[in-house]
């Protein structure tokens, strides 16, 4: 067997975005032993890319605001499939969350009268983004490490862990992970763990986000026996770049849109006023000169509909492209340079200014950006308890991006990074409470630990010529074209077919080269998670036969309340088979239903 | 040159040096991967790396120069890979991407950079006043700016990385933080609800002194911040200030407020010294319990 080295720890979490440090944060002030893992260098996650700001019912800019409008935006957006009870905490904690941000050292953009200022996102009623320009995620990123630091949490970086360890209950008792820098393994031994891995972008071939998003934390939690829900539920966002090539796909915040920028088509057409569904008829402007009003006078006019929920958008992106309406590069415009002082863009949307600069030479105080839908946010992900985060395998936690419910069938803007900070303290809190209250040392199974290592060494024994790197575009290759954005039965079927075809190929990839940071060799690993995740996906999108959210169908248009609006398509390991199960939503309570049938 | 390596198509031919090696030695590899329109230099690392060197180390996140991974030198000088557009490089002439010069090799284009993380575990918390419940902070914008620009810090280390008093003299790194960390101190210094007077510690553990205003730093932020002029200069100017006049420092905190931040600031000014802050750190700090083990 392969050495390694052994930590023990009250409380491990994988993870250091915002979720993850926050949940450290957390567990730490319980006074659990606590470390956390995260694959890059601490302060690098996914997490440090957001831009556009983080959502919390502060009222500062409209006193109206309160968390009972951010709660129906939410449910609204998320198309009524969100656990409500997330997304009831959710809306009541983040005021609370954000301005503890500020007691760590965060510097938000202010108001005239010294509050933090808020800006106006999709789906919100109210302007209600807490945010620094458009580094956002920076600002959080760095103020929870400033904290993990301050606290004197320990981190473990560079270090991927490929596999949970469970007692003989089946209960989570520890991870096995590979330091990038060395090849060697590490054995962590706690009492509970925390997943908050993020997202799963990579695998489709245009998404927003960064490497590390390869759906590690939803296989991990898959393989200790644990449930995932609504996996099919994934947000394209609408504004990614599409030009030049390289630089496809990279997120343009939705700021853009929030601060006055509209889309147009090839004929210069504000196509959006062509695609308001009946669902948010009553609170959108059916003509320019109305929504172009609503920046100032948010009480007398409705939003303009490029501001719609983020999946309304991309549909009709994706429409007006089809219609042979698109850009040159097969998107269409979005323009803020006719609408706004260029003074005003270089200060309120600087990163997306030096972004087009930069990468495509194009000065958006001049002229417009060419956009279209990038694969951004999975909304699916670990089903889990929403007052405790505990996911439905005992010691066992997550929060963040990796966790589902919380956003329904689509997310709204602003609604992850105020997630990241509820529900990262919530597992915190859940997990140390956990351990704490659990006797008896940790003891690791060490023929558990040989079975991982020699797996994962067995990359380097493979002699076929599969390579990790075109395996993984092949995949996504697959699930761009067979599960993207609209998706039909038969195109589902041959992806589930090619699927089965590539986890075959993920396992007989051969590495080159020694274990020292060897970035062939993660990804091979990561290629094992991205597959799996896949193939959830896949079955939920089969399987749910309606149109909600970020899950559209071709053949079945519309949303199906009578049947999948009740359910969630919960995916679990059953005999190394991923296999697929409709859980009853949880009910919302009565006082809440009555939020919906109050007038808008 | 540039004629004969053209392909018929008009596609042009890069000639890519890259460094590959780790801590006992290495050398320039020279790979040879045609040209595509629009790319920048990372995006080139990844072609290569994904057909002709599966193994080769390299560090990126997010390729869209945000989270500050993919440092390296191209053609000699410190970049982010990411951000740096092949359009502007002469491809006539081979191109040669080198890892960080001022950090230990770990592999490939990969450094060393914990001695970053070092410092920033020294650096004291963030000393808010207390509030009273329910109590919110106000601040005005124009007193959060000069830290923000501090905050806009992707922690790339290019700046750590060109600066000669830690690049020309590796035992100074057990005394000067370097300009990233200077930002940082500024930063706090600067920040209108900071309580913890950070001048002394500046230089008497963190090594401003050392600095003698190069400005290569600055030259090197991608992100723009003026390490030199808004960090390291005014933070010098309020050492100096330290050592003549004690009270200085609290006037300077709330300058040029047209609307005070709350007497919650000035009532709650009580700062702790340093190793009352360590002491109460220390307390914080939890430990793993590490073992060897395996056969
Ligand atoms: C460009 C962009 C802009 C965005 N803008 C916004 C916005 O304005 N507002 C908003 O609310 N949301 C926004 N989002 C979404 C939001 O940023 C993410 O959903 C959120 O940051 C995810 O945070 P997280 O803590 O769950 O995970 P991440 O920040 O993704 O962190 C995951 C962590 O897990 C670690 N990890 C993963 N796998 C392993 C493993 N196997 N072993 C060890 N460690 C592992 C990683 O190293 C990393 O540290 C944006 C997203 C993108 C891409
Ligand atoms: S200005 Fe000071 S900190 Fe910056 S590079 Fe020069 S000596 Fe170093
Ligand atoms: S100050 Fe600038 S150069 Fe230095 S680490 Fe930060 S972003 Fe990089
Ligand atoms: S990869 Fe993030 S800055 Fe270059």
């Amino acid at each position: 067997m392969s050495e390694f080295e052994t930590h023990i720890v009250d409380v491990l979490i994988i993870g250091a975005g915002g979720a993850g440090l926050r949940a450290a944060a957390e567990a730490s002030a319980m006074g659990a032993s606590t470390a956390v893992v995260c694959k890059s260098l601490l302060g690098k996650a996914h997490t440090v890319m957001a831009e556009g700001g983080v959502a919390a019912a502060l009222g500062n800019v409209w006193p109206e605001d309160n968390w009972k409008v951010h709660f129906r935006d939410t449910m609204r957006g998320g198309k009524m499939l969100n656990n409500w009870r997330m997304a009831q905490l959710h809306a009541q904690e983040s005021p609370d969350r954000v301005l503890e941000l500020e007691q760590w050292g965060a510097l938000f953009d202010r108001t005239p009268d010294g509050k933090i200022l808020q800006r106006d996102f999709g789906g919100h009623r109210y302007a209600r983004l807490a945010h620094v320009g458009d580094r956002t995620g920076l600002e959080l990123l760095r103020t929870v490490q400033h904290r993990a630091v301050d606290v004197g949490i320990e981190v473990f970086m560079e270090c991927k862990i490929v596999r949970l360890l469970h007692d003989a209950t089946g209960a989570v008792n520890g991870a096995v992970g590979i330091w990038r820098e060395t090849g060697k393994f590490i054995v962590f031994g706690a009492k509970s763990v925390v997943l908050a891995t993020g997202g799963v972008g990579k695998m489709y071939k245009f998404t927003s986000n960064s490497w590390e998003g390869t759906g590690d934390g939803h296989a991990l939690a898959l393989w200790a026996g644990a449930d995932l829900i609504d996996m099919e539920c994934i947000q394209f966002h609408p504004t990614g770049m599409i030009w030049p090539p390289s630089a496809r796909g990279l997120l343009v915040t939705e700021g853009v849109r929030g601060d006055g920028g509209v889309l147009k088509n090839i004929d210069g057409e504000r196509f959006m006023f062509n695609y308001i569904s009946d669902y948010f008829k009553a609170e959108t402007s059916d003509t320019i000169e109305e929504a172009d009003q609503w920046y100032e006078n948010k009480r007398d006019f409705r939003r303009p509909p490029e501001l719609l929920p983020r999946d309304e958008v991309a549909r009709a992106i994706n429409s007006e492209v089809k219609a042979g309406r698109g850009s040159p590069h097969g998107g269409v415009f979005l323009d803020i340079a006719s609408r706004r002082s260029p003074e005003d863009i270089r200060r309120r949307l600087p990163s997306m200014y030096h972004q087009f600069k930069e990468l495509a030479d194009v000065d958006i105080t001049k002229d417009a950006m060419e956009i279209g839908p990038t694969c951004h946010y999975i909304m699916g992900g670990v089903r889990v308890d929403a007052d405790t985060a505990a996911a439905t395998v005992s010691g066992l936690f997550a929060a963040g991006e990796v966790a589902g419910g919380m956003h329904g069938a689509n997310r709204l803007g602003g609604n992850s990074l105020s997630d990241l900070l509820v529900f990262g303290r919530r597992a915190g809190i859940g997990a140390a409470e956990y351990a704490l209250g659990k006797s008896g040392e940790v003891v690791i199974d060490e023929l558990q630990v040989a079975s991982v290592t020699a797996h994962a060494l067995s990359f380097f024994d493979n002699d076929g010529s599969e390579n990790a790197y075109s395996a993984h575009q092949a995949l996504q290759d697959t699930m761009q074209s067979l599960v993207g954005i609209i998706r039909t039965e038969s195109e589902l079927v041959e992806a589930k077919d090619k699927l089965a075809e590539l986890s075959e190929r993920a396992r007989v990839v051969s590495v080159e080269g020694h274990r020292q940071f060897n970035p062939g060799w993660h990804l091979a690993l990561d290629l094992e998670a991205m597959t799996a995740v896949a193939q959830c996906t896949t079955l939920g999108a089969l399987e749910r036969q309606e149109s909600r959210g970020g899950h559209t169908r071709e053949d079945h248009p519309l949303p199906d309340n009578e049947v999948f609006g009740k359910v969630n398509m919960a995916t679990s390991f059953v005999d190394g088979q991923v296999r697929l199960r409709r859980e009853p939503l949880p009910e919302m309570p009565t006082e809440l239903k009555e939020l919906f049938e109050e007038a808008h | 040159m540039s004629t004969e390596t053209a392909t018929v198509a008009g596609q042009r031919t890069l000639k890519m040096r890259l460094w590959r090696g780790d801590e006992s030695g290495g050398d320039f590899a020279t790979y040879e991967i045609p040209a595509q329109e629009g790319e920048v230099v990372l995006d080139v690392v990844h072609r290569i790396q994904a057909e002709e060197a599966p193994d080769l180390a390299v560090r990126w996140n997010c390729k869209a120069g945000k989270c500050g991974s993919c440092s390296a030198e191209i053609n000699g000088r410190p970049a982010l890979m990411c951000m740096t557009r092949m359009s502007t490089l002469n491809i006539d002439e081979p191109i040669t991407v080198s890892p960080m010069r001022g950090f230990p090799i770990i592999r490939d284009l990969v450094t060393d950079v914990s001695f970053n993380y070092a410092v920033a575990r020294r650096i004291p918390a963030f000393q808010p006043p207390k509030l009273a419940e329910g109590e919110v902070f106000r601040m005005q914008q124009v007193d959060v700016d000069r830290s923000q620009e501090f905050r806009k810090c992707i922690e790339c280390f290019l700046c750590q990385n060109v600066c000669h008093v830690i690049r020309d003299h590796e035992d100074n790194k057990e005394s000067f933080a370097g300009p990233r960390f200077f930002a940082r101190l500024a930063e706090l210094e600067m920040h209108p609800l900071d309580t913890l007077d950070r001048r002394r510690l500046s230089s008497e553990q963190f090594g401003l002194g050392l600095c003698n205003i190069t400005k290569c730093c600055t030259e090197v932020c991608p992100e723009g911040i003026h390490i030199t002029d808004n960090a390291i200069i005014p933070l010098k100017e309020r050492v100096v200030d330290a050592r003549f006049d004690p009270v200085a420092w609290l006037g300077r905190k709330i300058t040029g407020k047209p609307d005070p931040t709350p007497a919650a600031v000035a009532a709650s000014f009580a700062p702790e010294t340093l190793e009352q802050q360590q002491a109460a750190r220390a307390l914080g700090k939890v430990g793993s319990h590490p073992q060897t083990s395996g056969a």
